[in-house]
């Protein structure tokens, strides 16, 4: 019974992604809102990641976009074909313009540089705790930043890198998003996600029975790093183009936002804070376009210009102001007839 | 010589500049332990103000600017900070994170993209020669503005109840809750007066810097004040504003002698913002508790 309620906790993000991906995928929805539906995917997939580090040690970080930049660059620079480099990308380094890998390699690729970036900047950074720790995340997005738009031996510098093969269909958005959420699930149920989780409720306890706090925060944001940077590859494989202005604050703070907003402690809120706030800014952008008939018909014209970016703002500001636990409250998903404790929250937040 | 003057003179304004920006943060965080990220958007919307009052006088647009700014400060204190009461720091400061963007988003849409001219009393970006250097009239205005304002502010804390019972509730909000100061008067102070210098901020910003308001004005300079404020140590209200005073003379001096051009990363001005949070991340490293801060004891503990 137990185990049942504990799996519980991976199906139903991943029945609730694969809803996703199905109804994106069944002939019904028009073929131009396919691409919400990928972004969709694809936030899960980084806002899942973020919460692997944010949701387990409870330390912000406002980096994790870095290791989605560099993973997006990483892929995207090795992915276009070998004779458009000198066109896109001329300045780059010849080892990495001579040759070109394709899509899985790609998203491995990604990963690994990732997790190698996180790692490397984790070593230093973990060291510190609270608004220091934060701030210096800030800091690290920064400089990422700042030197991937402007390197251009490692990438397209302040050119928009193009031509990227775009191989992020339903099905790889899906699976990758699923394959996000699952290493998450592993990761959080295992002893290192249990040592990080004690640190996160009581650092004092968790020390004195014996957990170094350093090294499991430095394993999480690793693992954080590469997944984000996984995802990064998923993005970039969607959208096709690649400016380092995408990957940057605005972005930082939309991962953020739909953390909060879904939950920052558990793994379902991250999915569904995700997916809410996508729903949310693809259901306001169909309506300002006119795409939505019975906005047209209640307001008897498509909705205001600008509604999309004012509405998902609104709407995030105003549920971290009333809810500030976000929309599960930090919990998993449970029903009530398993429950062991807690009265579960339904899924009506979706 | 002369010209290392002037930068330096440069370098000193910005850290004014900044270092006022992270007097507003610093009070604020005191009494509310909140990190404000929003507050960036407090100097746009002054910046709109002066720029949709171009037509009148510079004094009818000051107030305006003024009157905007603080109307802007209460709301958000009452709409946003009031209920975020108790909530945890992360929770708050992805909150402020919001409304700056919805702030953002807001004159994206009313405004576009396009920059808008907001600039007072034009003549003050003139150069002045004095003493065989030629510096503009707005960088000796600045620096006079916040040496002014730190007095003030320095009287205002020291030699007023209100002040001293603002210095109460920063040290220990549950005593000084005890001992009669209202929670809730103080925290409308510390949000006025910091709603006070970001007016001060938005009308001298576009003369020093950009003369444009657009959607993202005062986004860079918040973030790199907040990591200032974070770097000087923001328990303590005069850290952090040697801290934002320290960013922008940073700033100042990295932009004034870094060559504009170069391949490699943090050999050019290009890579600027690069440079100065290396910077940072290295003094975070020796010191997480604060540049300026006396002790070890007082490291931040609270996201």
């Amino acid at each position: 019974m137990r185990r049942a309620v504990d799996l519980l906790e991976l199906l139903g993000p991943v029945a609730l992604l694969v809803l996703v991906g199905v109804v994106g995928g069944l002939g019904f929805v028009d073929p131009d809102l396919e691409v919400e539906f990928l972004t969709a995917l694809v936030s899960v997939a980084m806002v899942v990641s973020l919460y692997v580090f944010v949701g387990n040690s409870g330390v912000v970080s406002f980096g994790h976009v870095s290791f989605v930049a560099v993973g997006a660059f990483a892929a995207g620079v090795m992915t276009i074909p070998v004779e458009l480099k000198p066109t896109i990308t001329p300045g780059l380094f010849p080892v990495l313009a001579e040759r070109s890998v394709g899509n899985a390699t790609s998203l491995v690729l990604a990963a690994v540089v990732g997790g190698v970036f996180a790692l490397a900047v984790g070593i230093p950074l973990m060291r510190l705790s609270g608004l220091a720790a934060g701030i210096a995340t800030f800091a690290v997005l920064g400089v990422t930043h700042n030197i991937l738009a402007n390197w251009e031996k490692i990438g397209p510098g302040p050119l928009t890198l193009t031509t990227v093969p775009e191989t992020t269909g339903l099905l790889q958005a899906t699976a990758g998003a699923v394959a996000v959420v699952t290493i998450a699930f592993l990761y959080q149920r295992s002893r290192f996600g249990r040592k990080l989780r004690a640190a996160r409720e009581d650092p004092a306890a968790a020390r004195a029975a014996g957990i170094d706090i350093h090294r499991e925060r430095l394993w999480a944001f690793t693992l954080s790093g590469a997944l984000s940077g996984f995802a990064g590859g998923l993005l970039v494989h969607l959208q096709g183009t690649l400016h380092a202005g995408d990957v940057y604050l605005e972005l930082a703070f939309l991962t953020l936002a739909m953390l909060v907003v879904g939950g920052v402690g558990s793994l379902w809120g991250a999915v569904v804070g995700a997916l809410a706030v996508s729903a949310l800014d693809s259901l306001l952008g169909d309506a300002e376009s006119g795409d939505l008939g019975f906005v047209n018909d209640l307001l008897g014209h498509p909705l205001w210009g600008g509604s999309r970016l004012v509405g998902v703002a609104a709407f995030m500001a105003i549920v971290l102001i009333l809810l500030p636990n976000g929309l599960t409250r930090g919990r998993e998903l449970r029903l009530l007839s398993l429950g062991r404790e807690r009265p579960a929250p339904q899924e009506s937040s979706t | 010589m002369t010209q290392d003057v002037q930068i330096v003179l440069d370098a000193i304004a910005l850290g004014s500049i900044y270092g006022l920006m992270a007097i507003g943060i610093g009070l604020v965080f005191g009494v509310l332990r909140l990190v404000n990220f929003a507050y960036g958007q407090l100097i746009m919307a002054g910046g709109y103000a002066i720029a949709l009052t171009s037509d009148r006088s510079p004094l009818v647009s000051i107030a305006v600017c003024f009157a905007v700014v603080l109307a802007l400060s209460l709301a958000m204190e009452l709409v946003a900070f009031r209920p975020l009461r108790g909530a945890s720091p992360m929770t708050m400061l992805v909150a402020t994170f919001a409304i700056s963007y919805l702030l953002q988003s807001i004159a994206l849409v009313r405004f576009g993209s396009i920059g808008k001219f907001a600039v007072v009393y034009p003549e003050l970006s003139s150069f002045v020669t004095v003493a065989g250097v030629s510096v503009r009239w707005i960088t000796l205005v600045s620096i006079g503005v916040a040496v002014l304002a730190c007095v003030l502010i320095a009287l205002l804390l020291g030699r007023t109840s209100i002040g001293l019972q603002m210095r109460a509730a920063s040290i220990d909000p549950a005593t000084a809750r005890l001992l009669g100061v209202r929670a809730n008067r103080v925290i409308t102070v510390a949000v006025l007066v910091a709603g006070v210098l970001a007016a001060v901020v938005a009308v001298i910003l576009p003369l020093a810097q950009s003369p444009l308001v657009a959607p993202d004005t005062g986004l860079r300079e918040t973030i790199i004040v907040l990591v200032g404020v974070v770097v000087g140590g923001i328990d303590r209200l005069v850290s952090a504003t040697l801290g934002g005073f320290t960013m922008g003379f940073a700033v100042g001096m990295l932009s004034g002698y870094l060559p504009s051009t170069g391949s490699w990363p943090f050999t050019s001005s290009l890579y600027l913002d690069s440079a100065v949070f290396m910077l940072v991340i290295v003094v975070l490293l020796l010191r997480p508790e604060g540049l300026f801060t006396r002790s070890r004891r007082t490291a931040v503990e609270r996201v």
